[in-house]
């Protein structure tokens, strides 16, 4: 029988170096909807957990130099109640309250989501589109990485033995900004994303774009980010030929494989309906604020 | 190596060796006995595990029972109190929103969350809360009804 | 609504029947205390795990479990051929006869797999991880076989064989050559080339439907003892204690008399728990072990080896006059039957022109094996699937024709006196009212909204009878304990003690229903087919009367009088006999005397009961779809169904709205998804997508009642004629909104959008 062990280590050093230990098979804990599913499955046997919940800081959310510091195992329901960060990033919380039930949202974390490295991970788009950065802390020290370039394919990620994402840092949000994030799955609720589209906006005083970032979600290997469908955007208030010409723009992005829950041609038809949907919801929320 | 956890559950202290890979669901029925909790899923989908940790519902299949060291949980044996039922409780009889019966305790669990939190849901609201808690018998509507109904004669309670 | 007619007391109004009082069983389980399956142990109770083939179809070369015995905890290893040798023969005890080889073949496989997650040797350990570590060091060696899944690949001629032994039966002639089509069956009536010649209007259509599970929240889960003394004891959670023995006697070659089953709670079946997959192999265990052994099923395990029913080809051919007679049908039905033979292509043939009386017609059904798991009963087993491709097909031809869907189904429904599709003559049949009922319903003549369409569709079940013992005793206080042989698995003790209550004149919270074990109730068919209100019902209730029969004759024996002089009223005896001018003498008075009139007082009755009502069910579904995302939204549903007499109201509803919503769930996403070496791709919640309380609006639940003469309160079935309808009428509605007839399901979005986009 494999042997597991648990460590709830009380600094980001400590769990850094037992990380780095463990090696291989090696496991940060933060929420687990994803770790222990796996664990459960079969799919993983480490030989170590480590949960990351008892390092300081690791829990919780403050504001700091006009931007919010997210801890690495903040719940995605903690996200939802707390009302500046949701004023300031509706579409990041918005992605992040969609996965799952209220059950997982007690529990579920964006650093987990981002580190789960599936192409469909809800939040993820979100801070793509967001500019977000991940504090990675490892055996050598610690370093600032755009969510990006964290996962670099389905189930893997960028980072190095005994490193872990501490801390999601969203960047000081402009006047007149506001993102927006949607889905397409096939109930309501408790499913994977076929599809999923952030969208951040920020406009001047005229309501004309001045800056746009789309992600796209589950039409690639990793989170795509539509260079040229935003380009489409800025210097316009998303007008309905302007919406046209974003639904062609994402849509000429994909890279979508067909699976089990949707077919390669199906999800990149959705990728440019929901684009429009999503930029449509993010100009408005940024109108109201100017 | 087994890991020697204390926690609270329902209001008591309770203690127990856990393997490192042992959910507090499994600890929770192997351990404590407090069979009210089921698993219909072990992957969190189905929410008939739910339970309230440190005041927020969670899949007790969806976490270790090592985590649960110095933390308050709330399972369905506590909802009643002694032989005194939760409005949720009596409203469930009351309506008839259960069948089986299997997935009960965790409707129950998730819904007093709802309730504790938002004391007047709308049916929208009853219904994507209560989303990951999979009925196969009911089809939802008596559920639905249950909660609403529950929720209004403890709002009157809350008045009177 | 029409009255009910034939009580056991004439004239009398019911107190008890047609109220909603409070589930016997509520408190235990709303409080968590109820026990179900896996929340039962045992002192020194071993871990069971079963090893799973990996392969859709492939034979055992061989079985090595030398090292993992060497493991130490591991206590008990057995494998297919540890099971006697079965011969090949049907048994009754399942919702309907099933061949005791292939189910003993399903619980362990012998010289080949036949679908991934195939049993093929099991364990019992001290730990689970002592048990998983087992599993893992037990050396099967496979030669893989090619594989089908598909209904249609299978029936080709060059299909890969799942037993080259095999030849279809129910063909004119004898083939020469084995196939997987188990079996052929026919129905027919009048002239078919003629009716078609008749015909102003015909409609053609080919329809698929995927296989699809109970999806009961409770994974299967048992506990066996094995006595030294052969004595053998199972705790588990089924659809009948009965079937549990009758199948465990027979596959491990024990005197049934010597297993007891104790049915725990069961938390949601729907067919799917009418037969064995781990009990036999627990008490085979325990048996080598010594101990007592637990199985728990994980949902990984259900989806793959228990269940589903079938996936189909639905043909369906109408033709019509221009007024709207249908003159001719030709129905085509292909179903999986997944590794062994036995799906529900029978019941899908004769109920799937069931609510129509058409002159000609020709039903064609096969019964196909396949390698995927072996399908088990669902609700209303195989109806669901005919009905789908059935009621499409007259929806295009209410279409066609510019008619009123309700007035086309009118215009040809069967009536009392009719003869069935399927044989008998229609009696009591509540089809037209049932209609009607939606017709007159606000539902049917509300507005729609931009890109909503309504879908109307109908179905039908013959709901069953059958074996039944139940016992009423009398408790030296006054109250009453009904003891009957069927799992409650949806409210059935409520209405057990409702009609007891009702004959005895007790409030119902004095009567006590229990469900007995197998050892301490006579024999009793499983919970299925729509029976236990109506057949144990029957027993109950005539227990009941057995027993006030025996209260008047004490009475009479107290007074003095006539047994005549006695008359049974709200719960006591009445002396009619004025000149004795005796007080009424309560049921407890009677009771608290019992020793000197004869003794304890209690009746059992066992019985076969005939006449269940056939049961009709008529939906009417209002779906709103996004164009763009071919995302579908069930925005309006209401079901309204003949269900004799609703003995508890609540739970009738209830039936109603489930079954409507597991229909729902079959229409919208619900699918077995294979990959390409025939592995499933979905066996969990996450993407074997069962509808969840956001997806849905309320389900109004309409009763119409037209009461069955031949049960004591007019009940008939009403657990699975609620499924029949659903998956047309919500593609009826589908189809309509979008403009486009709908053939395949589930209609998730890329299929709905595909749809659209191609017109």
């Amino acid at each position: 029988m494999s042997q597991l062990d648990y460590l709830a280590p009380a600094s980001a050093e400590d769990a850094a170096k037992a990380l780095a230990a463990g090696g291989d098979t090696a496991r940060p804990l933060s929420g687990g909807t994803d770790l222990l599913v796996q664990l459960r499955a079969g799919r993983l046997k480490p030989g170590l957990i480590v949960d990351l919940k008892k390092i300081p800081g690791a829990i919780g959310i403050r504001e700091e130099a006009g931007g919010f510091v997210i801890g690495a195992a903040t719940s995605g329901a903690a996200l939802g109640e707390h009302a500046p960060l949701v004023r300031a990033w509706p579409g990041v919380v918005e992605a992040t309250n969609l996965i799952g039930s209220t059950q997982i949202q007690g529990r579920a974390s964006m650093a987990g989501n981002i580190c789960n490295a599936s192409p469909a991970a809800d939040s993820v788009p979100a801070l793509v589109a967001a500019r977000a950065t991940c504090v990675v802390v490892g055996p050598t020290g610690r370093r600032t990485v755009p969510v990006e370039e964290i996962p670099v394919g389905p189930g893997r990620t960028s980072l190095a033995p005994g490193e872990f994402v501490l801390e999601i840092r969203l960047p000081p949000r402009g006047f007149h900004a506001a993102d927006a994030y949607l889905r397409s799955i096939p109930r309501t609720e408790m499913d994977i994303a076929v599809v999923g589209v952030a969208v951040n906006l920020t406009l001047g005083v005229d309501g004309v774009i001045t800056d746009a970032r789309i992600a796209l979600g589950a039409v690639g290997p990793t989170v795509i980010v539509a260079r040229e469908a935003a380009a489409v955007l800025v210097g316009t208030r998303a007008e309905d030929d302007v919406l046209a010409r974003l639904d062609e723009a994402a849509r000429a992005v994909c890279r979508p494989i067909s699976d089990k829950r949707g077919t390669a041609e199906f999800r990149t038809k959705i990728t440019g309906v929901l684009a429009r949907r999503v930029a449509t919801i993010a100009y408005a929320r940024a109108k109201e604020r100017i | 190596m087994k890991q020697h956890v204390t926690a609270t559950v329902n209001g008591d202290p309770v203690e127990f060796l856990s393997d490192p890979g042992m959910t507090l669901l499994d600890a929770l029925r192997d351990e404590l006995g407090l069979t009210g909790s089921k698993e219909g899923c072990g992957s969190g989908d189905c929410g008939a595990c739910s339970v309230v940790v440190d005041g927020r519902l969670v899949c007790s299949c969806l976490m270790l029972a090592a985590e649960a060291e110095g933390h308050r949980i709330e399972t369905i044996e506590g909802m009643a109190e002694g032989s005194v039922l939760h409005p949720l409780q009596r409203k469930f009889i009351e309506h008839a929103a259960l069948q089986c019966g299997f997935c009960t305790p965790g409707l129950l669990v998730a819904a007093k969350a709802l309730l504790d939190s938002n004391p007047d849901p709308s049916e929208t609201e009853v219904r994507y809360w209560l989303a990951g808690n999979l009925c196969r018998c009911t089809g939802y509507d008596k559920v639905i009804r249950a909660v609403m109904d529950a929720g209004a004669e403890m709002r009157q309670a809350r008045v009177a | 609504m029409t009255d009910v007619l034939d009580r056991p007391e004439a004239g009398d109004t019911l107190r008890v029947v047609g109220t909603r009082p409070a589930r016997p069983d509520g408190v235990d389980k709303v409080t968590g205390r109820a026990t179900y399956g896996a929340d039962f142990t045992m002192a020194g109770q071993l871990v069971g795990k079963i090893l799973r083939s990996p392969h859709a179809h492939a034979r055992i070369v061989s079985i090595d479990t030398r090292k993992a015995r060497a493991l130490p905890g591991v206590k008990a290893i057995v494998i297919g051929t540890d099971f006697p040798d079965q011969a090949s023969e049907e048994l009754a005890g399942g919702e309907g006869a099933s061949n005791i080889r292939d189910i003993a073949l399903n619980c362990l496989a012998r010289d080949k797999v036949l679908y991934q997650g195939h049993a093929v040797a099991a364990v019992a350990a001290t730990s689970s991880s002592i048990a998983d570590a087992a599993l893992a060091l037990i050396d099967v060696k496979y030669e893989v076989l090619p594989h089908v899944t598909d209904v249609e690949a299978a029936m080709a001629p060059d299909a890969p064989l799942l037993d080259e032994t095999r030849f279809t039966t129910g063909l004119e002639t004898k083939p020469d050559k084995p196939s997987n089509i188990a079996s052929r069956m026919q129905l027919k009536r009048g002239d078919l080339a003629d009716g078609f010649a008749s015909a102003d209007v015909i409609v053609e259509g080919r329809y698929i439907t995927p296989a699809v599970h109970q999806g009961y929240i409770e994974p299967h889960a048992c506990v066996a003892s094995f006595g030294a003394d052969g004595q053998c004891q199972v705790w588990a959670s089924s659809q009948g204690q009965f079937m549990i023995r009758a199948y465990c006697a027979k596959i491990l070659n024990i005197e049934a008399s010597d297993i007891r089953v104790t049915p725990a709670e069961i938390g949601g079946g729907f067919g799917g728990k009418t037969t064995v997959y781990i009990e036999p192999v627990a008490l085979a265990l325990s048996k080598q072990a010594g101990a007592p052994v637990k199985i728990v099923m994980t949902r990984d395990e259900v989806f793959r080896a228990t269940g589903p029913t079938s996936g189909a080809v639905i043909e369906v051919k109408l033709g019509a006059k221009s007024d709207g007679t249908i003159v001719a049908a030709d129905v085509v039905l292909k179903y999986q039957a997944g590794a062994f033979p036995g799906s529900p292509v029978g019941a899908g043939a004769m109920t799937a022109l069931a609510c129509y009386n058409i002159p000609n017609f020709l039903i064609t059904g096969y019964d196909v094996v396949n390698n995927t798991p072996k399908v088990a009963a669902y609700r209303a087993p195989g109806a669901p699937i005919s009905a789908f491709g059935v009621e499409s097909a007259v929806d295009e031809l209410a279409e066609k024709l510019g008619m009123d869907p309700i007035a086309l189904r009118l215009k040809n429904a069967v009536h009392d006196g009719d003869k069935a599709a399927y044989g008998p003559t229609f009696k009591n049949i509540g089809y037209v009212e049932t209609l009607e009922a939606i017709a007159n319903h606000p539902h049917y003549k509300a507005p729609l909204g931009p890109n909503q369409g309504r879908g109307l569709a109908v179905g039908f079940w013959f709901n069953v009878g059958g074996e039944s013992t139940a016992a009423v005793n009398i408790v030296e206080d006054g109250s009453a304990v009904v003891i009957s042989g069927n799992p409650d698995i949806g409210g059935s003790r409520a209405s057990m003690a409702m009609m007891a209550a009702e004959v005895l004149g007790l409030p119902v919270e004095h009567v006590r229903p229990i469900v007995a074990d197998t050892a301490s109730i006579g024999f009793s068919m499983l919970t299925g087919g729509s029976r236990t209100t109506f057949a144990t019902g029957m027993a109950v209730t005539q227990a009941a009367q057995k027993v006030v029969e025996d209260l008047k004759r004490r009475a009479a024996e107290i007074w003095d009088v006539a047994v005549d002089k006695v008359e049974w009223v709200n719960g006591s005896a009445v002396c009619l006999d004025a000149a004795k001018a005796k007080p009424d003498l309560t049921l407890a008075a009677i009771a608290g005397q019992s020793a000197k009139t004869g003794g304890p007082i209690g009746a059992t009755i066992a019985l076969n009961a005939q006449g269940a009502g056939p049961g009709f069910g008529v939906h009417l579904c209002d779906v709103e779809v996004d164009p763009e995302t071919g995302h579908v939204s069930v925005v309006r549903y209401t079901a309204a169904q003949d269900v004799g007499k609703a003995i508890h109201p609540s739970y009738v509803e209830g039936q109603v709205q489930g079954g409507a919503v597991q229909g729902i769930g079959w229409a919208l996403n619900e699918e077995y998804v294979f990959d390409g070496k025939g592995a499933m791709e979905n066996p969990g919640f996450l993407d074997y997508r069962m509808p969840v309380a956001s997806d849905l609006p309320m389900i109004d639940a309409v009763l119409v009642e037209v009461a069955n003469p031949r049960h004591p309160f007019g009940a008939k079935g009403v657990g699975e004629v609620p499924i029949v309808p659903p998956l047309a009428a919500v593609g009826n509605a589908v189809s309509r909104a979008i403009g486009v007839r709908m053939h395949d399901l589930p209609l998730s979005p890329p299929r709905v959008r595909a749809a659209i986009d191609a017109g």
